[in-house]
């Protein structure tokens, strides 16, 4: 099992915590894992996307090129990367900033209104989190469970750790 | 006049500058001042490159040989490992004021608790008699054949002055090697340099007014006297900084 | 077991560095290593260390030539550019035998270049890069883990051999996140243990002196000699190497760093397809794996070998000394931070095989 994933979005949509999320829930389930960075100039308000392997052995290469799974935040990511998705994989969509359908049909699509259900639940900046409790139903190789103790445990005694559980619940339950 | 005897810290190695030259007397005047403080067993020196390369040949405590103009960053690394010891650099003035520049400034900027011993000469004596960053207006090297101009070859650099404008430095003087009375007081700068890194003070540094007949093409006595009228009068002596008792 | 740690690749270095008994860092911003310094600029004084952003790698190189010299467990990091301008004090230490740890976390070049990883800088790491006939001992990781594991050990080979240990990285594994386990804490040597450290202690007829300078052509001479038979001793002693399924092999892919590691990705499926494939992953770059070439070389299974490298054929240089002609030799290379993957090397695999 190697399950080959990349978040994609702008700077501030909390990309690369995505992919965090992804790596402690991976770790807790005793996976091997890699979590990989686009940096340089993306990185100040441009695009930002990691690659994430999580792997039953020892990953090798932690470059994707083809992932089986692509979560994106916005239009210009998709664009970038919807042809690279290996057939039979899955693409999670933030339609509320990506107004156009996939055009392929050899893969499977969630259309995922991230940011509305985020806002409902009063906290705008959790698009994010409500993705990853998505990614964890569809796409996961990690159990409900163990991703939402990894997850808890990155908002420890931090404020707001009630409403990233209910983003979590939101996205898992879709 | 009490009898000289040679200075524990300094070795019995034959000191290999040219007749006239000031470089022997700088290097003994710090060698007695290493004595007077009881600094044998406590001192690292930073040699550099010019003239002053082989110092660590003279001085009789541990020595580290640095890369052309780079021994205030050597003498950097070797303080911030041994802070209790005392490290002080020798350089000359194509070390410190041309390629070195950047790292005297900074060392100085980080009030970096290091002495800095500077042989002021205005000349590359080493590679034979070129144009040195001090080089007077009008003098002429083998490198500027027709006198120092400003206009081909830019303006002497006053080292004392620059340092002395900047936060860091805790003491800054310049002083001559011309006559008895001003080698006395380069001693006692020296000396108070010295005093100044065992009190923990800061960046020190003295500039040394020094002769190199044989690349002036002068006698000894004539060089003497260019240093006193000529070098004086584009670098006057003096005090530049001295935090005095402060830290 | 130890619980592993999710850290970034720069970070973990950092980390490493300082369990390896690591005190002192004098270094310079630069990307894409610039989280060494940030790192070691709060962790170092949890330790009775000592950091100092330098004005420039020039004088930042000179730093850890007084610290390594004064017996001190320093080091500095950069990137390509960086070293460059590190490379006269690199040439000073290996003549004045300093031991110290120098990182380079390559971007692509020459020039500014770019940010992104590369391999560029493999000749000036392994043949020398200033001036001089010298070598200092090269180590490639290809894991996050591996790098922490010889920057572990790194201090205590610099010492033994009085050498610089040069680790070469690059801008990927920098960036990268992986968990990782992490040494103990090992304590750096007292300076005054070391017959050579000029610690300011001694005077008279027990001084020491920390000197590149050798005018007497004869002197200079002998301190060559003296070099050179430390260099044997360690190509001798100091191979690390990784091979993977040569012995039924027909084509054997080698690549070091970040680039071995996408050449195991290739493997498996290459094998899938029917191919036999091997691999050989020096982590010592300096001294060269030789000898493992040698004996794959040798095997009858063995038909050919394809190089894999971010540079435009620095490595198959040494690859192809090794192999000597034995097999034919095909190369893969990327240049100005693109990165191959490990479709694209199963792709020039199916090409050269035809």
């Amino acid at each position: 099992m190697e399950s080959k994933i990349i978040c994609a979005g702008f700077g501030g949509q909390g990309i690369l915590s995505l992919g965090k999320f992804m790596v402690y829930a991976g770790m807790e389930q005793n996976l091997e894992v890699t979590w990989l960075p686009s940096y340089g100039p993306e990185m100040r308000g441009g695009t930002a996307n990691c690659s994430v392997v999580l792997s039953d052995k020892p990953v090798a290469s932690p470059l994707i090129t083809k992932p089986n799974i692509l979560i994106v935040m916005n239009t210009p990511s998709l664009d970038k990367f919807e042809s690279k998705v290996e057939k039979g994989g899955l693409i999670l969509v933030n339609s509320d900033l990506i107004e156009r359908k996939i055009s392929r049909d050899d893969v499977t699509v969630k259309y995922i209104s991230a940011n509305t259900i985020a806002l409902e639940l009063g906290s705008a900046r959790s698009a994010n989190i409500v993705m990853f409790g998505a990614y964890v139903k569809y796409g996961g190789v990690v159990s409900k469970d163990t991703a939402l103790d990894a997850l808890m445990h990155q908002f420890e005694g931090k404020k707001g750790a009630d409403s990233i559980k209910k983003a979590f619940e939101a996205g898992y339950n879709l | 006049m009490p009898k000289w005897t040679k200075p524990k810290m300094l070795t019995d190695a034959t000191l290999s500058f040219c007749p006239g030259c000031s470089h022997g007397i700088a290097t003994k005047l710090v060698a007695e001042v290493l004595d007077e403080l009881g600094l044998q067993s406590k001192t690292v020196e930073v040699a550099s490159v010019g003239c002053s390369v082989f110092s660590y040949n003279f001085f009789n405590c541990d020595s580290q040989q640095a890369a052309h103009g780079r021994a205030p960053a050597v003498a950097t690394g070797i303080k911030r490992v041994h802070p209790d010891k005392i490290v002080f650099t020798y350089q000359g003035d194509g070390d410190l004021a041309s390629i070195g520049l950047a790292e005297i400034v900074h060392a100085g900027l980080r009030g970096e608790n290091i002495t800095v011993i500077f042989i002021n000469n205005a000349i590359y004596g080493m590679t034979g008699g070129q144009m040195a960053p001090t080089t007077l207006i009008g003098q002429k090297t083998s490198t500027s054949p027709f006198g120092r101009d400003p206009k081909k070859q830019g303006n002497p650099i006053k080292m004392c002055e620059l340092l002395a404008t900047q936060t860091g430095p805790a003491y800054i003087e310049r002083v001559m090697v011309s006559d008895y009375a001003n080698i006395l007081k380069t001693k006692k700068a020296i000396k108070k340099a010295f005093e100044y890194q065992i009190a923990g003070k800061g960046f020190t540094m003295i500039e040394i007014l020094a002769a190199c007949p044989t690349n002036w093409g002068m006698n000894p006595p004539d060089a003497m006297q260019f240093i006193k009228n000529d070098m004086a009068a584009n670098y006057p002596l003096g005090v530049y900084k001295d935090i005095g008792g402060d830290k | 077991m130890t619980k592993k740690v999710l850290m970034k690749g720069n970070e973990a270095i950092a980390e490493a560095a300082v369990r390896g008994g690591c005190r002192f860092f004098f270094g310079y911003p630069i990307t894409p290593q610039t989280e060494i310094p940030e790192y070691l600029s709060w962790r170092l004084f949890e330790v009775g260390g000592d950091f100092v952003q330098a004005e420039s790698e020039v004088a930042a190189i000179n730093m850890v030539y007084g610290a390594g010299g004064a017996g001190g467990r320093a080091m500095t990091s950069s990137s390509s550019p960086g070293i460059s301008l590190k490379q006269e004090g690199i040439s000073y230490m290996a003549m004045a035998e300093i031991p110290a740890v120098v990182v380079n976390m390559v971007r692509a070049g020459p020039g500014l270049g770019g940010i992104q990883p590369a391999q560029s800088d493999y000749s000036q790491a392994v043949k020398g890069g200033g001036h001089g006939d010298y070598k200092l001992l090269v180590y490639a990781p290809a894991t996050i883990q591996e790098a922490v594991n010889l920057m572990y050990i790194a201090w205590d080979k610099a010492e033994q051999y009085r050498i610089p240990v040069f680790i070469l990285g690059d801008g990927m594994m920098g960036q990268l996140m992986e968990p990782i386990e992490l040494p103990p804490m090992k304590q750096p040597n007292d300076p005054e243990k070391f017959d050579w450290a000029t610690t300011g202690s001694h005077y008279g007829e027990g001084r020491r002196i920390i000197n590149s300078l050798y005018l007497k052509s004869e002197e200079c001479l002998q301190q060559n000699y003296r070099l050179q038979a430390k260099y044997r001793e360690i190509e001798k002693n100091e191979v690390i190497c990784e091979t993977i399924d040569c012995d039924d092999a027909e084509i054997v892919l080698t690549a070091y760093g970040s680039v071995g590691r996408i050449c195991k990705s290739a493997l498996p499926i290459l094998r899938q397809k029917g191919i036999k494939v091997g691999l050989i992953r020096p982590t010592t770059l300096f001294p060269f794996a030789t000898k493992v070439f040698e004996e794959v070389a040798n095997k009858p299974n063995v038909k050919r070998f394809l190089t894999v490298e971010l540079s435009a054929g620095q490595y198959n240089e040494d690859v192809r000394l090794a192999v000597n002609g034995k097999k034919p030799i095909d190369l893969l290379s990327r240049m100005g931070g693109e990165v191959m993957s490990a479709e694209d090397i199963v792709e020039k695999v199916m090409e050269v095989i035809k």
